[in-house]
């Protein structure tokens, strides 16, 4: 078969199929249990560090400050 | 010893660009080879005086926002350069005397068209998406900037590439592929710039104390990434002379057609959409003072956006030599595309949730909202015009100027006039802008003109469509194409005038953001220290 034929009938089937699945695990993964606590800490990344970076490693408190 | 290096290179590019000069086989390269003559003699100055200064270490407890405060003066600055430039081929298009005589060759109609487009959206839209995506990463990721002077090189880089093309459009050096028109050697340079920028952004994140990537930068991330993907493919040519501007593609008919609209549709997705959305999920939630609608839903949105854009390119090639399955696939993806952009436009929306009040109180939450809803207008109309039967009328007509203008004037110049707000009082330490009245003038003035804009496209572009089809009984055509011209007439002046409210409102933004700096009282020390212990 000719390249272009093959990587055509590749695309349409199972290339297709590979990232539609990869869409719907991320999906899957987006709903996992237990997500909502991540979620809802990153989601609010942008009200700390305003000024400053945090401070270096070793004096590495978790995130809230 | 890296300032040896450095003048080392600058060295032998002056000296390149000298042997350039005198080689030089056309006007445009010519002049650009004198440019970079006098950028790189300049810099070798410049290195050389300070060679053996021992350098102050970079402060990592501080953010480094000088170059995010340079990226936002040339954002407003281009963005009123871009605008002026629009407003006046716009007035060329309804006043062909315009067109002087004595600028024949540099100033007409064709020349500035891509003059504007290129200022617009790369000038500053890619200026606004620089400053921004350096301002959020650092705040994001709790971290300095990556890469030291990397970052003042990407900001300098990008703006020698403005100029490069722009000089480049009016002497008449170009690609001639819509939105890529800059010749090889200015390519290769965007290359290079582009792959620091991933460089410093990159770099930033992964040194960032979060556990976890904030949203904004997935979506900055697939911008910077996709860009340069696009650009390398599209701008794949060989050329001619190392002494001239000119270079030949080396994709040929339909392939190069294809390519470049993947390239043009994906430079509207991932430039004018992934990387603006990035703005929106940051300074949207920052304005309103609450977290983004949903998390979930953000993820949802970046993924589903990316998988879906890509494909969409080639609506822009119905009816032409492009096999049939192609262009289907272009128009279903795009009309599937639809729902991830609604997505996005209720999750920024609904982030106001509680908080709609501040929509009477906070002209430049106002400018963020009007801005999503653009986004969700434009995202609805063009999905519906990439259907073959709608492109059919609406394809090369002003429609398709109307759409494009309704995104960019709206979406992508309203959530930048948005941050620029938002930016200029926390980067120059002030308390508040200079003036909300103001705001609300900039606000009512864009969006009049807008909406003065998008309206008369749609009338002369459907009532265009409509003409070229119309047959009499006998099947000739009705029309000739100077007839659709003298027809749009009255709607050029009103698209004119719009053009002109637009700009009027740019400028009375650079006049409020100067005296911000200027005269607002500063943040007080101890409110500053207040400040930076984050409420929870």
């Amino acid at each position: 078969m000719e390249t272009y034929s093959f990587l055509r009938q590749l695309a349409d089937s199972w290339a297709l199929l590979a990232m539609f699945a990869f869409f719907v695990g991320i999906v899957i993964w987006a709903f996992r249990p237990g997500s909502g606590k991540v979620h809802s800490d990153t989601a609010n990344i942008p009200f700390r560090h305003e000024n400053r970076p945090a401070p270096a490693s070793g004096d590495d408190t978790p995130a809230a400050n | 010893m890296l300032n040896y290096l450095k003048l080392i290179v600058l060295g032998l590019i002056a000296i390149f660009s000298m042997i350039a000069i005198n080689y030089a086989r056309d006007v445009a390269y010519l002049i650009h080879a004198i440019i970079v003559l006098a950028v790189s003699a300049g810099m070798f100055l410049w290195v050389l005086r300070h060679t053996d200064e021992p350098a102050a270490p970079a402060p990592q407890n501080e953010y480094m926002d000088d170059v995010v405060r340079f990226g936002v003066i040339a954002t407003a600055f281009w963005g009123v350069v871009g605008f002026l430039v629009g407003t006046f081929i716009a007035t060329q298009l309804a006043f062909p005397a315009l067109n002087f005589d004595w600028a024949q060759g540099y100033m007409n109609f064709g020349r500035l068209r891509p003059l504007h487009t290129s200022a617009v959206i790369f000038a500053f839209g890619g200026n606004a998406l620089i400053a921004t995506s350096f301002y959020v990463v650092q705040r994001t990721s709790a971290a300095r900037l990556w890469g030291g002077n990397l970052a003042w090189f990407v900001f300098w880089g990008y703006q020698l590439v403005i100029v490069l093309a722009a000089t480049g459009y009016v002497l008449g050096s170009t690609h001639a592929k819509e939105y890529a028109e800059p010749e090889w050697y200015v390519d290769w340079l965007l290359t290079i710039v582009w792959l620091a920028y991933l460089a410093v952004f990159v770099g930033t994140i992964v040194r960032r104390k979060e556990p976890h990537i904030y949203v904004a930068n997935w979506f900055y991330l697939s911008f910077i990434l996709t860009v340069a993907m696009l650009h390398v493919f599209n701008n794949l040519a060989i050329p001619v002379s190392i002494w001239g501007s000119k270079s030949v593609q080396v994709f040929s008919g339909v392939q190069d057609a294809m390519t470049q609209w993947w390239y043009g549709h994906n430079a509207v997705g991932f430039f004018l959409t992934a990387g603006f959305l990035g703005m929106m999920y940051y300074f949207v939630p920052k304005q309103a003072e609450r977290p983004v609608f949903s998390y979930k839903l953000s993820i949802i949105h970046f993924w589903a956006l990316i998988f879906i854009y890509i494909w969409a390119g080639p609506h822009h090639l119905h009816y032409t030599a492009l096999p049939d399955w192609a262009s289907t696939l272009g128009m279903v993806f795009s009309v599937v595309l639809w729902m991830p952009s609604w997505g996005g436009m209720i999750n920024g929306l609904m982030t106001l949730s509680g908080a709609w009040d501040k929509l009477r109180t906070d002209p430049v939450i106002r400018m963020m909202v009007i801005s999503v809803g653009f986004y969700g207008m434009s995202t609805f109309e063009g999905p519906m015009m990439s259907i073959r039967a709608v492109n059919s009328l609406s394809h090369y007509t002003d429609w398709t100027i109307g759409h494009v203008h309704s995104g960019a004037l709206g979406w992508n110049g309203m959530i930048t006039f948005g941050a620029l707000y938002f930016l200029v009082p926390k980067l120059w330490n002030r308390e508040r802008l200079y003036s909300l009245s103001m705001v609300s003038w900039h606000f009512w003035l864009a969006t009049i003109g807008i909406v003065l804009y998008a309206a008369s496209m749609w009338v002369t572009g459907i009532m265009e469509g409509l003409m070229w089809r119309e047959v009499d009984a006998n099947g000739f055509l009705v029309n000739s194409f100077a007839d659709t011209v003298g027809a749009k007439f009255p709607m050029y002046v009103v698209r004119a005038t719009g053009g002109l409210l637009y700009v009027a409102g740019a400028l009375i933004m650079c006049y409020n953001l100067w005296m911000t700096v200027k005269r607002s009282p500063a943040v007080e020390a101890s409110a500053a220290t207040a400040h930076a212990t984050p409420a929870e």
